[in-house]
């Protein structure tokens, strides 16, 4: 006799799902935000603790790339510099739609406390931002919260219609 | 009981003369109270002009000509076995008397000493680089060229090293405000979009405690929020925030609080 035979009338046992297109879309898509591997500062810390065994980005489907190809997602952790500010227009212009943007921590939300003559004073001035995360540095939980929080916004978007492209001018 | 002061005028008075605190000076010493200093000293005073020179904090400061560092830094380093320079810069004067003071620091491991040499220089005047013979002097004299705008003569890469390359202005300068002249402000909007954006982006917000509720632009009210740009009027619905749909997620289960364990048993 069977021991693990499968009950194909409970729920969740048939092996088929119907749903939409935009939902499966939308599911693949949500779960799997790759992130640009972007710190810039103490943020970053946080960012690669989040990634690391305790906090586990992986169960998320957020892995880190290396290169802005292959991201979805870029998590502005840490403060941009004036002389940095071109790179980060480039390395945004070279992610593939659909993109997303989280700004991580103060310095990367609005310059934060360098309140200087060196320090872009908020990184919404150059790129779009889809999220804010406060905090000084935030805790790996406030970003996992904010990685979720960005599902919840990729699954409430239509993925059917074509991304109109983020721009921020 | 603390004594009783009246405290009728205390708004009329002011407080403070000085916008900081003044620390009183490190006292000087003569150089004589040092064996080794007092050799050195009449050594260097031996072939160069010095102006002044004592003891301050355990090390002594000697003032020389502006023209003679290289060859100062030449003798300290082969015959008086000065031979690190830690530590390169310069000091903005030119409010006081339109003046920039250079001064370098040098160690002697074997002496366990160590001596600054300063030395004034007007502004716009350049100094003699000492990069052939402290490979640290590359960088710091291309900070204080990037800070100050003093030149290094016969530096093999007089470049800035910190700030842009494009970048205007000195930001070590008194003169130089702490959060950027109009070049400075404009810096990263003028290179990516170009002038004619700095309509649409906006100067910078520097007032970073400011918070106005009515601001849809920079602010969100948490629990109000509303889409960019709103104009805000004060009745706002109330938004749950959730990370996820009420309803549960296609493929995803909800984690349910009350159906949930927790195993506090650590021998499980």
């Amino acid at each position: 006799m069977a021991q693990h035979k499968v009950n194909y009338t409970k729920d969740g046992g048939l092996p088929v799902a119907l749903t939409s297109i935009d939902k499966i879309v939308n599911w693949g898509r949500s779960n799997s935000i790759w992130a640009l591997t972007y710190g810039l500062a103490c943020c970053g810390i946080e960012m690669m603790a989040s990634g690391a065994s305790r906090y586990d980005f992986d169960r998320f489907g957020t892995i880190f790339r290396a290169s802005p190809r292959q991201a979805d997602v870029m998590i502005v952790a840490g403060t941009l510099t004036k002389k940095h500010a071109e790179f980060i227009k480039r390395l945004y212009d070279q992610m593939t739609e659909p993109k997303w943007v989280i700004s991580m921590g103060s310095c990367a939300n609005t310059g934060g406390m360098f309140n200087t003559y060196s320090t872009v004073q908020g990184v919404d001035r150059l790129i779009p931002v889809d999220l804010y995360l406060p905090g000084c540095a935030p805790r790996p939980e406030t970003l996992q919260y904010g990685v979720m929080l960005l599902q919840k916004k990729i699954r409430a978007n239509s993925a059917s219609r074509a991304q109109k492209a983020k721009r921020l001018m | 009981m603390r004594a009783y002061t009246p405290k009728d005028d205390v708004q009329k008075k002011s407080y403070y003369t000085d916008r900081f605190f003044v620390s009183p000076q490190v006292p000087k010493f003569p150089v004589e109270n040092d064996e080794v200093f007092t050799k050195d000293l009449e050594a260097i005073k031996a072939k160069f002009e010095v102006s002044e020179a004592y003891i301050q904090v355990e090390q002594m400061v000697v003032f020389i000509q502006p023209e003679d560092n290289y060859k100062v830094l030449e003798l300290m380093k082969n015959e008086l076995e000065y031979t690190q320079l830690s530590e390169l810069s310069a000091i903005d004067w030119l409010a006081k008397e339109n003046k920039f003071e250079v001064f370098y620091q040098m160690l002697s491991m074997n002496k366990r000493k160590r001596i600054r040499v300063k030395m004034f220089i007007d502004k716009d005047q350049a100094v003699n680089s000492v990069e052939k013979l402290f490979r640290s002097a590359d960088w710091s004299e291309r900070e204080m060229f990037d800070m100050f705008g003093i030149e290094a003569n016969a530096h093999p890469f007089m470049k800035r090293i910190l700030m842009p390359y494009d970048w205007q202005g000195f930001p070590l300068l008194k003169t130089y405000p702490l959060q950027g002249d109009e070049f400075a402000a404009w810096y990263e909007v003028d290179k990516i979009y170009g002038k004619e954006a700095r309509d649409i982006i906006g100067p910078e917000l520097r007032d970073t405690a400011k918070v106005d509720r009515y601001d849809s632009q920079r602010f969100a009210r948490l629990g109000h929020e509303v889409p960019k740009g709103t104009k805000i009027t004060g009745n706002e619905p109330k938004n749950e925030q959730s990370y996820q749909e009420e309803g549960g997620v296609f493929l995803i289960k909800k984690l349910n609080k009350k159906d949930s364990v927790v195993i506090d048993d650590p021998q499980r």
